[in-house]
């Protein structure tokens, strides 16, 4: 019997529905397209369910692997398997996308067959990302979900939408091209093949690691975004729109904290080890000087952004410190930050959907007109800033652990992104929600209807899920970590 | 070899078939037009579409037959990779065609049907230069291909801009033909004769003086160079395909790719191969060259065939890599990998030519020329199909997975880099961070199609069965061939493989 390829029914169901979706183009088909879309993407959740209920635990192996040869010629191989490290963003990336899908029902009114169309193709693309085990099918993924995001970002984005498309293409894309030269020596060095676990195998020079180690990088970090690559980020989130925001905090950035862990880390232990210092140190600031660029943002959806610069410093902080609780702790944070940045982004869509500004001195006791809505967004902000009991807690906690345990002054600085985090996050909820009800515009505010409280009851549940019982999380990756971690310390000169 | 008291044997003519078959009905069809007498002249067309796809069909045949005959005393060969060139080639001016013609017609060019008759005549002269075993044979099959160029060019006599253009190609490309006939006539000084295989036994032999042949090395390659269009003598390219009626610069920028393609194989590789240490440097300074001035220059353009004008000039700097890096200090064993990089780049490339151009002739056709990118605006809104294929193709040209442009690429940096040498790594990336100063002006024409609103009232675009057909199926392949390049790749790296037997 065959088994069912549940991988690649994960990545193509969405992308044949989004392609699909993309011939509806008729003015009159918009509510069927929103059904349609819909319907699409809770089925594509569904299929990945049992990506999850069919994982081995306490092995480190690849499973529910699918292998065909693809391009003979460069012995490409469509070959799919999920481990302990990216097990979880399958099922967030699909997760997100209904959720994405919901927040655009009323919002999208131009263009909305491409609009969903774009997001479903997004998300089959994004899990295969997560699921390819072969360096060339990974790049494909890799780089085909800047075309979606793209236009997103230009069609249905603010203002200044053209600006920031260009930025967020052009920043991926050069990272991504050095990337490619990389990928194609390992292709050399490995004797012909582009199977990424024959490449954690294979020898290199000290020399050659240096520089896959920073062609790697160039693609990851700008990704990630780690400080002082970060720029583009604020800019995107700001021109965006709110589904956009959302998938890209929640997922996109993961890509490349995820290309560290799968690549730089296993395929070049010696250079990660040697540059450890240098990403730490990058890290450290991405924690501690966004964290306070965050604070004095006018603007609500910089001020999160600016934030997910900060949390995703946190998370390849854990990476280079090369102990289980830093990587395990690093992993928790990127599937929190998945759940509390699209909360965040989410909320301020619903205000900005009402009263178009993100300037958070334009509202001020929003709670005594929407009671509903900031009790959700109050448990994102809590979220966000670490508490207890919530997602965002436990991923921090074991980076600040796996920190301590690698070098004392490093855990101290870290863990001031804690204060950091909750002086901006609750300082903006402060200003935007309470007090006084600050003019007329928050009057007139609606709380918010069926729909959007589906959404966010959706995150709700995910974010006290997770930071309630985090055990379904950390032991998928338990044994996977540690097989990682056994890779990082045996030297692969030769 | 054929015993040379013979005259003309049965396999002499079995081997030029497919040539013999074009003349006659490049032939034909001019006599047909005599007694055509619709302004878009179907008779015409419909005969010239069947010439081409009868002799994509015969040279496909010829192709997967995978064998290789010499005729005429080895003047022609017919080999497998020149017949799926020829092939291709074919398929390129039978698209042409049905982009061109409606284009043609409204612009009063199909007066005579000469379209048709060049375009099958320049066919004819791709097909002798791919079949050229002869340095000769090369050059005559040259010389039919641009002299019917340089008339097609000129095709609309209203138009300043297509005459200033016609003369700019012409004189440029006499004196090109000049550089080319000298190198030969250099070569033929030293070796003694200008048949391929003996020219190669003759440099092979090392009994020649190098200095003489490295002079006339420099010719050829400057020829070749003017026909890739590869920087510094990328002049004509822009203005050609500019001041050219856009059916003409697609004929021009087409299929004459895959014959530049050949000569390159046929004149360098063939036979000059143990000169290619010298070549392969001229080569590599053409590339950075074309890298560099096609890209900041396309970068500048606010006209759209200008811009892949000068795309196309960065284009085949990445071809020029591939074929410079097939001998790496002293050893060919990559040879046949790097050569079948350029020729999968190539085939690929007029794949996506055919189609950004087929839009643009699409689009021209509703009373203006359509050329400017600015009026690209909003043509997602009035129609998202084409707006969607030209994305398809630019993107492919800038070389995002999954598209075929990318695969193209791919090979490309895996030849360079299967060297192993730092200085060929440094091209990769050099390449590479071209390419990215390219993904600027590709996305660039999307962001005009999907992001800006259009100019004034505008009408649905509107087409013929067989245009939006042909359209659909040319798109789709620049993705389905991205996805599965497996066969594609396979027949390139199998056809030049045959080569080096």
């Amino acid at each position: 019997m065959v088994a069912t390829p549940w991988l690649s029914l994960s990545i193509w169901l969405p992308i044949a529905i989004g392609a699909f979706l993309l011939l509806l183009s008729k003015p009159g088909q918009a509510q069927m397209v929103r059904w349609i879309a819909l319907l699409g993407s809770l089925v594509s959740f569904l299929v990945t369910l049992p990506v999850y209920t069919n994982f081995q635990l306490g092995t480190a192996q690849m499973q529910l692997e699918e292998k065909r040869l693809w391009i003979e010629t460069f012995n490409v191989f469509y070959h799919l398997g999920v481990d302990g490290l990216s097990l979880w963003f399958v099922l967030l990336t699909a997760f997100i996308t209904i959720i994405v899908v919901i927040a655009g029902w009323e919002v999208i009114q131009d263009r909305v067959n491409q609009y969903f169309g774009a997001f479903l193709i997004l998300s089959g693309l994004m899990i295969g990302v997560f699921s390819a085990l072969d360096g060339l099918l990974f790049y494909v993924f890799f780089e085909a979900t800047l075309i979606p995001m793209y236009l997103i970002i230009g069609i249905w984005g603010g203002p200044n939408k053209i600006y920031a498309a260009f930025k967020f293409f052009l920043y991926t894309l050069l990272g991504s091209l050095l990337t490619l030269v990389a990928f194609v020596y390992l292709f050399n060095a490995s004797g012909g093949s582009f199977d990424i676990q024959t490449w954690h195998q294979t020898p290199l020079g000290a020399t050659a690691q240096t520089l896959i180690f920073f062609a790697l990088f160039a693609a990851f970090a700008v990704k990630v975004p780690m400080w002082p690559v970060h720029t583009w980020l604020p800019d995107v989130h700001v021109e965006a729109p709110t589904g956009g925001s959302a998938v890209l905090a929640a997922i996109m950035l993961k890509l490349g904290a995820y290309g560290f862990l799968r690549f730089s880390l296993p395929i070049v232990p010696d250079a990660a080890r040697e540059w450890s210092g240098l990403m730490i140190g990058l890290s450290l600031v991405a924690v501690v000087y966004v964290g306070l660029v965050a604070l004095v943002q006018k603007d609500m959806k910089k001020l999160v952004a600016y934030s997910s610069v900060a949390h995703m410093g946190f998370v390849t902080l854990g990476f280079f410190m090369f102990n289980s609780l830093g990587v395990a702790g690093g992993i928790v944070q990127m599937i929190a930050h998945g759940f509390v940045s699209a909360g965040m982004f989410l909320c301020i869509g619903v205000l900005y959907d009402r009263v178009h500004s993100r300037d958070i001195a334009a509202y001020g006791g929003v709670v005594n007109t929407m009671p509903k809505f900031a009790a959700f967004a109050l448990l994102f902000t809590m979220a966000n800033c670490g508490l207890p009991g919530t997602a965002g807690f436990n991923g921090e906690w074991m980076v600040i652990l796996g920190a301590v345990k690698f070098h004392f002054s490093i855990g101290v600085l870290a863990a001031t992104a804690l204060i950091l985090g909750a002086a901006y996050s609750l300082w903006m909820y402060k200003r935007v929600y309470l007090g006084e009800v600050a003019n007329d515009h928050v009057r007139d505010l609606q709380d918010i209807n069926g729909r959007e409280f589906l959404m966010l009851a959706l995150l709700t549940a995910a974010v006290l899920y997770m930071g309630i019982y985090p055990k379904p999380f950390t032991d998928v990756m338990d044994a996977s970590v540690i097989e990682l971690l056994r890779h990082v310390a045996v030297s692969k000169l030769n | 070899m054929i015993d040379s008291t013979s005259v003309v044997g049965k396999s002499d003519l079995i081997a030029i078939y497919p040539e013999i078959f074009l003349l006659v009905m490049a032939c034909v069809v001019a006599l047909v037009d005599l007694s055509v007498k619709s302004r878009l002249r179907t008779g015409t067309y419909v005969l010239a579409v069947l010439t081409t796809a009868g002799a994509a069909l015969l040279t496909g045949l010829y192709a997967a037959g995978g064998q290789t005959l010499f005729a005429f005393d080895g003047l022609v060969v017919s080999d497998p990779m020149g017949n799926w060139l020829k092939c291709f080639a074919a398929i390129a001016m039978l698209v042409t065609f049905i982009y061109g013609r409606p284009y043609a017609g409204d612009r009063d060019m199909l007066r005579g049907g000469e379209l048709f008759s060049m375009g099958l005549l320049s066919l004819l002269g791709i097909y002798v230069m791919i079949s050229g075993h002869h340095f000769l044979t090369i050059y005559l099959g040259l010389e039919l291909l641009t002299l019917s160029s340089y008339a097609m060019v000129a095709l609309r006599r209203d138009s300043g801009a297509a005459t200033e253009a016609a003369m700019k190609y012409f004189v440029l490309g006499a004196m090109a033909s000049g550089f080319l006939l000298y190198g030969m006539s250099m070569l033929y000084g030293a070796t003694g004769s200008l048949n391929v295989s003996e020219v190669y036994q003759a440099i092979a032999s090392g009994q020649i003086n190098k200095q003489v042949l490295v002079f006339g090395l420099v010719f050829i390659v400057a020829g070749v160079a003017f026909k890739f269009g590869v920087v510094p003598f990328h002049m004509w390219i822009p203005d050609v395909y500019q001041g050219a009626p856009t059916a003409v610069a697609l004929i021009v920028g087409g299929a004459p790719k895959l014959a530049a393609f050949a000569m390159a194989i046929r004149l360098l590789v063939e036979g000059m191969l143990p000169l290619s240490f010298d070549w392969q440097q001229m080569l590599i300074l053409l590339a950075i060259a074309s890298l560099l001035v096609g890209n900041l220059a396309a970068v500048a353009q606010t006209n759209i065939k200008r811009m892949l004008a000068y795309s196309t000039i960065a284009q085949m700097g990445f071809v020029m890599l591939a074929l410079a890096s097939g001998v790496f200090g002293g050893n060919a064993s990559m040879a046949p990998d790097a050569y079948g990089a350029a020729m999968f780049y190539m085939v690929t490339y007029v794949l996506t030519t055919l189609a950004s151009f087929g839009i643009i002739l699409l689009l021209a056709r509703e009373g203006f020329e359509h050329e400017e990118i600015a009026d690209f605006a909003g043509l997602n809104q009035r129609s998202p199909l084409y707006a969607g294929v030209m994305t398809i193709c630019l993107l492919s040209l800038a070389g995002i997975p999954p598209l075929v442009g990318f695969q193209a690429k791919l090979t490309v940096i895996q030849a360079l880099l299967a060297s192993g040498s730092s200085f060929y790594i440094g091209l990769a990336v050099f390449a590479v961070i071209m390419s990215l100063i390219g993904a600027f002006y590709y996305i660039r024409v999307i962001k005009v199609m999907y992001f800006d609103q259009p100019a004034e009232v505008t009408h649905p675009v509107r087409a013929g069965f067989d245009v939006r057909a042909t359209l659909c199926v040319n798109g789709l392949l620049v993705l389905v061939l991205g996805v599965m390049p497996g066969g594609l790749l396979a027949l390139c790296y199998g056809a030049v493989q045959t080569l080096f037997r």
